[in-house]
Formats: structure tokens, sequence, C-alpha cells
């Protein structure tokens, strides 16, 4: 029975190629648990048969041995006896094989959730930024949840239960042909309505179940914006009407809930009774052939075709059952498959970044840490190796770019940062100040123009190695489930508690952090919602401060953190920044006075650069925003 | 727990009654189904009657149609009175939070309030249909199975006993176990799915520190972690199905055996034998029925707890039994304030605050982060009680007014201000659902936001979308402050209502306030100090406690903390740009 509220139903949109994705998804299946698969299939036969087996034995038991032990002038019980026993051993074959099967199938489903799991993840980590921007998190997320649910569903109950049914319906319609052809065709025929009845009705109530499903969307849209927005109903004394308005939705729901309901709870009393008209039919024609004793039909022959009879219909029902799940498993697949077939960041860099100790004025790579840094460039032309040591210089050159190629967001950027200056961004929302710095660590590639680091072509660098240069602390603070250690020690996995605490208070988090409750033990869950948002930005300045990278990017860092507290980070702030290369986006103007350049950043232009003395003289877009004289837009 | 759920259940009793009734019925013309099967064979096939069989066949056709309609009935009954069961519950919960006060919001998260509104709904939904429906059907299905049994043959009916008995014991305790380990899988896996949430969300740091590799081995680990829990927990599911064929199989073997010797003594007809062995299969298939039920009931329990915490909340802020309704002035009083979110003296966010503003005066409020800027004016319009002490509006006390007026004419723009999915006019009218289009365009001339929304193409007819994701920042805070102003309140609290708009266009709307409502008392949170320097007063808040209190120049001369800020923020505005939360 299909559950009323499960999600995504399937017919929304069509699958394409419902043929391939299924192949695809045994392929997958059978890669790991081929040997598996094919155990399993032979004892849902061996089962399967010990039933049936069973049941040919009820027949046998009123012709072969009841029937003779009434008419015996001594009852002689031995061969009764002997059979029994028979059937009990195929019986306990029977059960071994079934428990062995389940058994085994929970390996294969948990298995295959497992790998399922653990390939998506490994492979969305590989997944470019765009892939995330384009993307709404919560349908990712429905691919970990609801998506391999349904291959839960299909693995664990579709498959094994299609297979057992599909053995069965053979195995008994091969007996049901053999004791009798004539009450063979009369249970098709039933067979056959049952089919055409379940099949209109799945259809209507298909089409409720998607008024339902819009139905739902619409209440649920409706509670989220209201329970995000509780305080300001309430402000605004709104309680009424919003209750007026969700009892016209909620009742709405209630009506196709009501009847897509109703429609699939008759499907099966439906089955079921028709399949004891089709007994009852079997019964009477079984009667009449038997008594009129034309086909040869006997007592116990048609006592056995009865229960075939029963047996048949089970299954039929059941398979007819599993559909809607393979139908919203092939969806899920085909989802799931989606997202792993979505092309990974490519990264075709091959300057990596290597420990160097100076010996004799020249370079020389070292295994352990040495506390410098340099490029290993190895030549693709004569495969000779250079060691270029790593600054922090930063160029832009000519640099075009847009997220995609119709919409280009900034223009002829050009930029020369020289290691240890601090080089600011200012402008308006929108202007492209964050888009710069994703560019310098390669979140997204350039459509024209080069960006240099220490005179190479960061798409020579190799990915990993580049963004292992540059500490970023990000517009939006995202912290891990994990203790404020954990969280500060991200930036450096190998990092002593004492570098850890040291980072910290290069932070001025060292604080904050102490009064939380077991302190640097504190155990932060959802992205830290227990603390505030300026505490939040100093663990995220401390991540980075002790990733210790030569070139910093600090994107609104300080934007959440009152200006008092501000001015005591900049001390620390000011420390870190010392003899690194730093690019730093505000909107304050304490943060930014002091830089070695201020770029003004228009409509993805740089429209004027200099330092805040020059700025201030040149009475342009940066005296207007600074004066506060700007005209609003 | 159950009571405050079974209270919602209203008009669909009858459904819910009349749903078991015929499911017992449906049940009851089954069980007679094969009783006339034997009947067919033993007097219809045995003694040659052909009549007999069209008769009994007949009968059983039109007991077959008759648990039909009862069972098409039941499936209406049941889906009835299931889904009006979930609309009552989802209707009781939200009629219930809107009455919530703030604290009471505080308490649940908005995310625990939109899970216990949407999926524990729809399982309340699903196990109560499946109450009605099976729970009652499955036992009746096997007392009467049983019954029929007995009537047949006490002898053999009793081996289905033992067996019933026998089986119920070792389902039990199956199930106790597993439900054990599934009790401890459920969390870990909504762990997994946090932490993958948590990774697509910060996606950028991921990358930006190279720790992919990290987190996918973090990943492989809970992944696998997972996979031993489910392990363990089906491995004794799994049990359930050979348990059952066992006893099904040992149960028809054994009829067989003793059925064949009382066929021979005459004790028992060969049809009867057939019914009875429909009838084994009909008890334990009951049984497993019941079994798996009682796993979904237990499973359903914490989705009904978890309502029935929001249905049986009680707002903590009433209405007084004889309120006042009008507000007569903007005058604000705070006498001997201490205020503490857990109404726990020793766990005060407000202390000993003591402050008179007059009617008309503009007030600025300054503070570091968790100086309780916010917790001194949510007391104004009673958002929040206060722990001792008392608030005066207008000369009473802001316990003696009806709420809803109160907070009609002491209106707050919040921090964290939502617009609502709907046209500009409809979400201005939250502050006066009769103002005419005149009065939305004025107090949007007052917030400065008349420049950008008559630029929009379809003017105040532009649809917001949910969140306001269709506006900027600075848009949407000037909208708010449209919004309350259309209350033509006696008191306008701003709570860091403007930091997202430019500074000139926050100089013009604090212009529009000094000139078009000079009487309205007008309190304004902000943390550029150009915000505030102009008004009659400043109050200066640190750790709870008015630090300070006075005009610009008396603070910058007498009170540190101010002139730190000012200092900081000197040379013309602090702010350079539109900062904007979600850019």
């Amino acid at each position: 029975m299909p559950g009323p509220m499960r999600g995504r139903m399937p017919g929304q949109k069509r699958i394409e190629n419902p043929g391939r994705i299924f192949k695809r998804l045994m392929k997958y299946v059978m890669k790991s648990y081929g040997p598996h698969l094919v155990i399993v299939a032979v004892l849902i036969l061996v089962s399967v048969l010990a039933n049936v087996q069973g049941t040919m034995f009820i027949q046998s038991l009123i012709d072969d041995y009841i029937q003779p032990l009434l008419t015996a002038d001594v009852a002689d019980y031995h061969p009764l006896a002997i059979a029994i026993l028979r059937v009990a051993g195929f019986y306990a074959i029977g059960v071994a094989a079934a428990y062995l099967y389940n058994r085994i199938m929970i390996n294969v489903t948990q298995g295959v959730l497992r790998n399922l799991r653990n390939d998506l993840f490994s492979h969305m980590e590989t997944l470019p930024i765009k892939y995330f921007d384009t993307h709404s998190h919560g349908d990712i997320m429905s691919v970990y949840t609801n998506d391999t649910d349904t291959i839960r569903q299909l693995v664990s109950q579709s498959m094994p239960q299609v297979f057992n049914s599909a053995i069965t319906i053979v195995s008994v319609f091969i007996s049901m042909v053999i004791l009798s052809v004539p009450l063979t065709v009369v249970t098709l025929v039933m067979v056959a309505v049952m089919l055409v009845v379940t099949a209109k009705t799945a259809g209507i109530s298909g089409r409720y179940f998607l008024q339902q499903q819009r139905d739902i969307g619409k209440v649920n849209g409706f509670i989220e914006e209201m329970m995000e927005g509780q305080k300001v109903v309430k402000v605004f004394c709104h309680e009424e009407e919003n209750i007026e308005k969700f009892r016209e939705l909620n009742d709405n729901l209630y009506h196709s809930a009501d009847r897509a309901n109703y429609l699939v709870n008759i499907v099966g009393p439906v089955n079921m009774q028709l399949g004891n008209v089709s007994y009852v039919v079997c019964a009477i024609v079984g009667g009449a052939l038997a008594l009129s004793g034309i086909s040869g039909l006997s007592l116990g022959s048609l006592a056995s075709f009865l229960t075939f009879n029963k047996s048949f219909n089970g299954p039929i029902n059941q398979v007819s059952q599993q559909l809607n799940s393979i139908v919203m498993a092939m969806a899920g697949a085909e989802r799931i498959f989606k997202m792993m077939d979505e092309e990974p960041e490519t990264d075709n860099g091959y300057v990596t970044l290597v420990h160097v100790r100076e010996e004799n004025g020249r370079l020389v790579e070292s295994a352990e840490r040495t506390g410098r840094w340099a490029w290993r460039h190895e030549h693709q032309a004569d495969h000779s190796v250079d060691y270029v040591e790593l600054k922090g210089d930063v160029v832009f050159d000519g640099v075009d770019f847009g997220y995609n190629d119709e919409k280009i967001v900034l223009h002829d950027v050009e930029l020369f940062a020289t290691p240890g200056q601090k080089i600011a961004f200012v402008g308006s929302t929108g202007a492209g100040k964050t888009t710069i710095t994703n560019l310098i660590n390669r979140f997204y590639d350039i459509q024209d123009g080069k960006i240099r680091y220490d005179g190479i072509n960061v798409n020579k660098i190799r990915k990993a190695d580049l963004r292992r240069s540059l500490g970023i602390v990000l517009q939006d603070t995202h912290l891990f489930t994990g203790t404020v250690m954990d969280n500060i020690r991200y930036g450096k996995l190998d990092a002593t508690d004492e570098e850890v605490i040291a980072a910290a208070k290069l932070a001025n988090a060292d604080g904050f952090i102490r009064h939380l409750s077991e302190g640097y033990d504190t155990v932060l869950t959802g992205d830290g919602a227990n603390l505030s948002q300026g505490q939040r930005q100093l663990l995220a300045i401390a991540r980075a401060a002790i990733a210790d990278p030569p070139v910093l990017i600090l994107d609104e860092a300080t934007s959440s953190i009152d200006t008092r507290t501000e001015r005591i980070v900049q001390d620390g702030m000011d420390k870190l920044m010392k003899g690194r290369t730093t690019f730093v986006i505000a909107h304050r103007l304490s943060t930014v006075r002091n830089s070695d350049c201020i770029m003004v950043l228009e409509q993805g232009r740089i429209i004027e650069r200099g330092t805040h003395d020059q700025l201030i003289e040149e009475q342009g877009k940066y005296y207007q925003l600074y004066t506060g004289n700007a005209i609003a837009t | 727990m159950i009571k405050t759920l079974a209270a919602q259940i209203k008009e669909f009793k009858r459904a819910s009654v009349l749903t078991p009734v015929f499911m017992i019925l449906e049940v009851v013309f089954e069980m007679l189904i094969p009783l006339m099967m034997a009947s067919i064979i033993d007097d219809g096939v045995e003694a040659g009657n052909m009549r007999h069989i069209y008769y009994v066949g007949a009968f059983m056709v039109g007991a077959a149609l008759c648990g039909l309609l009862c069972g098409i009935m039941g499936g209406k009954f049941g889906a009835r009175a299931s889904t009006g069961f979930a609309r009552n519950l989802r209707q009781a919960m939200f009629e219930n939070i809107q009455t919530f006060s703030f604290s009471n919001l505080d308490k649940f998260s908005t995310a625990g309030l939109v899970t216990r509104l949407t999926t524990d709904v729809s399982n309340i939904q699903m196990a109560y249909q499946m109450l009605l429906r099976i729970c009652f059907r499955a036992p009746i299905s096997m007392i009467c199975a049983m019954s029929m049994a007995y009537m047949i043959n006490a002898r053999l009916a009793t081996v289905y006993l033992v067996a019933l008995v026998l089986l119920a014991c070792i389902l039990f305790l199956i199930i106790r176990r597993a439900m054990k380990y599934f009790q401890m899988a459920f969390p870990k896996y909504d762990e997994l799915n946090a932490s993958v949430q948590e990774n697509v969300s910060a996606i950028r740091v991921v990358k930006a520190y190279v720790r992919e590799d990290y987190e996918t081995s973090k990943l492989r680990k809970a992944s696998q972690a997972i996979y031993d829990i489910f392990i363990k927990a089906e491995k004794n599911v799994v049990l359930n199905m050979p348990v059952m064929q066992f006893t099904v199989y040992t149960c028809i073997l054994l009829i067989s055996w003793m059925g064949a010797k009382m066929i021979v003594q005459s004790e028992l007809t060969t049809g009867e034998l057939m019914s009875l062995m429909t009838y084994c299969m009909n008890i334990l298939m009951s049984l497993m029925m019941v079994a798996m039920i009682f796993v979904m009931m237990s499973m359903s329990i914490a989705s009904a707890r978890r309502i029935s915490e929001v249905l049986n909340e009680k707002s903590d802020l009433t209405n007084p039994v004889n309120p006042i309704h009008e507000v007569p002035s903007g005058d604000i009083e705070f006498r001997d304030v201490n205020f503490s979110y857990y109404n726990d003296e020793n766990n005060a966010v407000l202390h000993d605050i003591n402050l008179k503003i007059r009617a008309g005066e503009t007030v600025g409020i300054l503070g570091g982060t968790g100086s309780s800027k916010t917790s001194l004016v949510n007391l104004i319009s009673r958002l929040y009680d206060v722990t001792t002490g008392a608030v005066y509006v207008g000369g009473h006390d802001v316990r003696e007014y009806d709420m809803d007026s109160l907070r009609n004419q002491v209106s707050v723009v919040l921090q964290k201000n939502v617009l609502f999915s709907g046209t500009i006019l409809e979400n201005l009218r939250w502050g006066n659902a009769d103002a005419t289009e005149e009065e939305c365009r004025r107090v949007c001339r007052l917030a400065c936001a008349d420049e950008f929304v008559e630029k929009m193409p379809k003017g105040y007819h532009t649809y917001i979308e949910q969140g306001g994701t269709n506006v900027s920042g600075g848009q949407k805070q000037r909208l708010c402050i449209a919004r309350a102003l259309l209350k033509k309140p006696k008191v306008l609290i701003l709570d860091d209502s403007t930091s997202a708009v430019d500074t000139a266009t926050d100089a013009k709307i604090r212009r529009a306030f000094a000139e078009e409502i000079p009487d309205t008392t007008k309190l304004i949170i902000a943390q550029r100090v150009s915000s505030i320097e102009h008004a009659d007063h400043i109050i200066v808040m640190e750790e709870g406690r008015i630090d300070g209190y006075g005009t610009h120049e008396e603070l910058l001369l007498s009170n540190e903390i101010y002139r730190e800020v000012y200092e900081s923020q000197t040379g013309g505005s602090g702010d350079f740009d539109e900062k904007e939360g979600d850019a």
C-alpha cells in the first residue's frame, strides 16, 4: 500500500528510458553483490519449490493416502507417515532456504545503500562550485534521502518479491495446467479481470494522488513561510487571517487526500473478493466436472486446484503492488545516476606545492616541514624541474568572467598584489567583489585573460595545492558538527592543542571559547547554531589562522562583529596579515582604510584604485561612499 | 498524550467507529467462505448433489459481494477518518501556534514546528489508518478463524492455539530485540543526513581547505556504522519469516497426520480438513499483521509525542481581564526592570533598567553584540513579560492593555524581518488591512521605498516571492518599515532595521520621520553612529545595563564606549555599501 504522503509521486515526470536505468542499476548492484544475488536466486527457487511441493502433497493426501485408508480393511498408516516425513524434510529445506536468502538480502540491501552513499558523496565532493550554485540544497539532499530510500525498497522488497512471485506463478501455473486445463482457463480469466480492475483504479487514484501532492506542496509551503515569519505575524496581530488561510488550504488537502486514500484502500478488498469469486467459480465448474467425470478430475485434484487458485492470485496481487515502488525506484535511480554523471571539477594542473630548504642558494625539495614552500614546476616540454618559492604574488591580467557565457560579470580586471600587501575591495552589492576572490582559488574558471600566482598561470597549478596556499574566511561562516577544537583544527588537521589555542588567541576567540560550557571541547551542532554570528566569524578566522597560508582572503570576515570587538580582533588580524598578501572585502571603513591599495568596483569593473588618501583626494566614488553622500540607488 | 491527540478526532468519530465495524464485517463474510467451501465439497461433490453446489456457490458469491461492499466502505471511512484526523491535528496545532508568545516560539525551533506540522502529522495519519483498518481486522480475523476451527474440530483446532501462542511469544521477543537496534539506528541515520547537509552547504569551506578526502573518509566511517547497526537490527527481523513458515508447515503436517486418522475414524470429513487448512493460514497471517502494526505504532509514538507537545503548549502571555484598548500617548517608562528569558533572576539579560521617554522623542540605542538592545525594546510591545519591575506605555503598565491593541499602537520592525509571498500592496496591508493604495504610497514615501517600487514594472502589484528573495536586503528593510508605519503607531521601534540601507537613504528616512510623524515616539537601534547621532537622546547599552544616556555631545564627553565606537566610525559613515545577508 503506498503511503499517503511519501514525497514525490511517480508519473509527475516521465522517466527517460527506464530500461536503460534498470540495466545500469542492476549492473551497479551486481558489481559488488553478483555472487550473492545468484545464491539468493537459487535459494528462492528452492524455497518456492518446497512450498509448491507441500501444496501438491495436499492433493496426494486425500487421493493417495486418505481414500485408500477409507477403503482398506485394516488401516495402515505407514505410507502416510513416510510421506509426511518426506514432506517435512522438504519443508525444512524450504525454511532454511527462506532464512538464508532473507539473511543474505540484508547484506545486499545495506551494502548497496552504503556503496551508493559513499559513491554519491565522494563524487559530490569533486563537483565544481557551479553545481551547488545551480542545484537547490533540498534537491541534493533528497538524492541522499528519498531517492536512496526508493532503491532500498527496490532491492530489499521488490526484487526478491517479484522474483519469488514469478517463480510461484510459473510453478503454480504448470501445476494447475497438469491438474486441469479448463479450470486453469477459468482462473486466468478471473486474473485478467483483476488486473484490469487494478489498472483502472490505479489510474484514477493516480490522478487524485497528484492533486494530493500539489495540495501538500501548498500546505507545506504555507507552513514553512508562516513558521519562519511567526514573530512578524505576532507583531502584526495577523493570527486570525492566518488561521483562515490555513483552514482553506488544509481543507483542500483533506479532500484530495481523502479521495486518493479511499481509492488506494479499495484496491485490496476488490482484488481479494475477486479472488474469492474466482475460487467459487472454480469450485462450481470443478464440482460439475468432477461429478460428471468428463475430464477425469478427482476430488483430491479439485481440492489441490483450489489451493493453487488461491496461491495464484496472491503473487499476482503482490507483483501489482510492487509495480508502484519499482516505478518510484526507477525515478530515484535516474536522479542518483544523474548526480553520479555530473562532470567533476576539471583539474589539469601539474604544478605542485612542496616543502623546500635552501642549499647553497638553491631551493631543494624536502620531505619534512621546513616552513618554506615552493611550487614544483615540471616543464612539459623537457621534463626539467623548476622550483619557484611561494611568495604570494597575485596578478590579474585582463580577466573577464561570467557565471555563464552569456552574462559577463567582471570586465577586464587588472590587479597586482605584491607579497605582503593588503588589497581591499569596496563597492556596492553585486559589484563583483566576492567573485574576484573566487577566481584566485579557482572556484570558477575565467572566460578570458590570465591570473598568475608567483608568476605561474593558476590553471597550471594543481587545484588542491593552489587552495592549500590560500586561506579564506568566507562571507557566510560555516562550521561543522564537532568540538570547537575540531573546528579550528579543520585548517590544519595535525595541529596540536597548543597550536589550536594559539590560533584562537590570535583571532581573539579564546575568551568566549573559555566561557562555553565545555571550553574547547564544546560540541557545536547545526552549523554552530548555539553561537552568535560574531562568535562564528571569530572561529572561522581562527581556522584560517591555523592553516598559516601565505595568502589570505577575508570576505566580510568581521561584518557581524560589532565595531568595538572588531577593533580588538583587528590587532590579531594585523598580526595574522603581517607578511602575507591579503585580500579584504569589507563594508566598514576601519577595515579597509590602512590597505596598501583599495579597489573600487562598480558593475564588474574596477573604477578607482589607490590608497585611502589618494582616493579621498580624487573625490570620486570612494569619496562619495566614504562621506556618506552616495546617491541612493 | 493519547488523550490530547484523540481529542482532535472530533467530527470524524463516526467514520472512526464505522471503519472497524465494516472491517470486522468483511472478516466475518470472509470467514464464512471456507465454511461454505467445505459444504460444497462434502454435501455437494461427494454426495453428487449439483444443486447443492449451485445453492452454496450462490451464497458464496453473495458473501464475497457483501465482503466487497464492507471492504469498500471500510476503505472509504478509513480514508476519511485518517485524513480528517490529520486535518484536525494540523489545524489545531497551527491555531495553537498562533497563540504562542515569543518565548513559546523560542522554545520550538522553526524547523521543529515545520516537521511537526508536516512529517509528524503524516506519520500519525498513516498509523491511525492502520490502526482503524488492520488493528481491528487482524485480531478479529484471528478470533473468527479460531472459533470456526473449533467449531469444525476442537482437537485439531487446539493444535492451532498452541502454535499461535508459541509464535506470538517468539515474534514478540524478536521484535523487541529488533526495535532496540532500530531505535539506535534511526538517530545515526539522521546524523548521517545532517552531515551530508552540512557538507552541501559548506562546500566552499571544504574546497577552500582541500578537505574533500577528509570529508569523504568521515562519511565512509559514518555510513559503515549505519550499515553495521542496520544489519544488526534486520538480522532479528529476518527471523520472523522462517519462524512463521516453520510454524505453518508444522501445523499443516500435524493436521494432515491427525486429520487423516480422524477421517478414517469418521470423525472428520475431507471438506472439513480442507477448511481447516485455510484457517491455518488465516490465523497465523493475522498474527504477523498484528506484529507488524505493533512495530509501526511504536515507531509513530515519537511523532505523537512531538505533536502533543505543541498542542499542550500554553501561551505564557495572557490578556488581562478588563483590558485597555486605547494607548493614550507614546510615553514610555521602565521602572526597575529586570528581565530573563528563563524567568530566572540569576540569568537576567537586563538589569535594573530605569528609563523615561517622552512622547514624540527620538531615542537611539547603541551597544555591542549581546548587550541586550533587542531584549530592551521587546518589552515595550509586550513580546516578552518582565521578570521583575514594570514597563509603562502611555501611563499604563503594558500588562493592562489588550495585547492586539498594544501591538497595533506600538509598532516594531524586527531585526530578523520577513516579507510574505504576495504583492507589495498585500504585504503592506499587513499593517492595516483597510489601507487605501494612497495610504500605502504615502508610507512607502516615508520609508523611501517608493523610489524602487515605482521603478518595478508592476509597481505596487509586484509579486514578492516566498522569503522576499526577489528584493534586495535594503529594499526588504524599507518595505518592512513602510508596513510598520501603516499602523499609524504611537511608538515606532526600529531594531537595526536600516543596516542594509545606504547612509544617504537612511538619513532621508530619519528626516521624513521627524517631519511627518512628529508625535510618534521613535526608538532606533543601530550599529552606525550616524543613524542615531541626531536623536534627542541616546542610550548606550553594555551587558544588559544602561551604560550611558544623553545627547550625542554629552555622551562623547562622558561615555567611553560611545566615544570609542564613534571614533572607530568617524569620517562619515561606517559603512561603504549595502550590506546584504544573503548576497
